[in-house]
């Protein structure tokens, strides 16, 4: 018998989401297993069915989360700044009442709020 | 084996709402716990298919009938996830079935009882399952991921049949009165197992399940959560639970009933309940009448 990890997709196009596991002698029952415990209520519209072994498992906090700061990577790292060189760039030619509307600074925004 | 500085950095991750998943590194006395814990939640959910099973031939309509079969397969379809979950913290499935058999470890109190009329079923369907699912709510933050993850998919299906056994009920306190008294009476007979359920008031803390967050809520609190809602929801159609003692105090929402009886509890989960030997009885019997099918499967080529 193996362990067999299902994965199930909701509608056409979603992410396939991690189900659960099951055992089985073989990948036909596991399917059949799979779709028994994951499909019975017409909740899926494809699954994946994986031997557990041929999963590499990745969860190293120094690999994913080392502690250095990554905030060059994301919008988050420049929205506040950009406010604020904004502000100080308007204030320099003189056009305080620039349009707010500007692009740049409206995704900048959303991605700080992100 | 167990480090202590490990230990207590384990004990600190889950205390803080931290997640366990299979493949971690865990206390030996944790894993013990959380698959004692499953290991019963799994053997329940087997064991109590069979007082409603007695009823899918005798289901008053075809509606029904699905309904009843649907509920019956569910159920062993929970056990089925929940022996994989257990079975992940090292214990054999065909282990686990064997204790069951042989009374080495324990089912839920509740399905140790006959089920007399259709109203048993309608009963069992909307209380049982609703004080169960009281329960499960609690558990689908539980500290063993895999475990809380299986409880979301549970919840789902148990959510059905409690519609389908408060249909079953409303059906029948709006028929005949030999109908109503069938519902009053299956309630007469529920509601002592009802209370008992949940289990005796514990001191929540020296309890290990709640401090590792494998469930998250102590037994007195699950049995105040189920009465608040299901009390009410009896009462509005006519139904009284038998507890003159029942009431709810106006300030405090605490309810106060009519001490359960703890001694028939600890006797019907050590298997001397009205059914119990029966059902393990039909369990062996159809444990065995199935050992050709397992055989058929373990001993198949592997085309993986």
């Amino acid at each position: 018998m193996e362990i067999y990890e299902v994965f199930r997709q909701e509608k056409e196009g979603g992410p396939m989401i991690h189900a659960g596991n099951l055992l089985a002698p073989d990948a036909e029952l596991a399917a059949h297993y799979a779709r028994e415990f994951y499909g019975r209520r017409q909740e899926s519209v494809r699954l994946w069915v994986v031997r557990r072994e041929a999963i590499t498992d990745v969860s190293d906090p120094d690999l994913l989360k080392p502690p250095f700061d990554r905030s060059f990577k994301k919008p988050v790292g420049y929205s506040g700044e950009i406010k604020r060189k904004l502000a100080a760039a308007r204030e320099r030619v003189g056009a305080a009442s620039a349009d707010d509307d500007d692009p740049v600074v409206a995704s900048g925004q959303q991605g700080a709020e992100a | 084996m167990n480090d202590p500085t490990r230990v207590q950095t384990f004990n600190r991750h889950v205390a803080t709402g931290g997640k366990v998943e299979p493949g971690d590194w865990m206390p030996e006395e944790y894993r013990q716990a959380v698959r004692r814990f499953v290991e019963m939640h799994a053997n329940s959910e087997l064991m109590g298919v069979l007082p409603e099973r007695e009823w899918i031939l005798r289901a008053p309509t075809l509606k029904r009938k699905l309904a009843l079969t649907a509920k019956v397969q569910d159920e062993v379809g929970h056990a089925q996830l929940l022996y994989r979950v257990a079975e992940d913290l090292d214990k054999p499935r065909e282990a686990m079935l064997e204790d069951l058999l042989a009374g080495r470890t324990k089912f839920h109190n509740v399905f140790h009882y006959p089920t007399e009329s259709w109203a048993d079923v309608g009963i069992i369907a909307w209380l049982v399952d609703a004080a169960a699912i009281v329960a499960q709510q609690a558990l689908l933050e539980s500290s063993y991921a895999p475990y809380g993850r299986t409880m979301k998919k549970i919840c789902c299906e148990e959510s059905v049949h409690i519609m389908h056994g408060r249909d079953v009920v409303l059906t029948m306190v709006n028929g005949t009165a030999r109908q109503r008294r069938l519902v009053e009476d299956a309630l007469e007979r529920w509601w002592g197992p009802l209370m008992q359920m949940h289990g005796p008031r514990t001191d929540p803390s020296r309890d290990r399940d709640l401090a590792w967050r494998i469930k998250n809520k102590d037994n007195e609190t699950l049995r105040q959560e189920f009465l608040h809602v299901y009390v009410p929801r009896l009462r509005e159609i006519g139904l009284e639970p038998p507890d003159p003692e029942l009431r709810q105090d106006p300030d405090t929402g605490h309810w106060s009933y009519t001490e359960p009886d703890w001694k028939e509890l600890y006797s019907v989960v050590t298997g001397h309940g009205p059914k119990s030997a029966e059902r393990l009885g039909f369990r062996r019997l159809n444990y065995e009448e199935t050992r050709w099918v397992r055989e058929t499967v373990l001993s198949a080529p592997r085309a993986a």
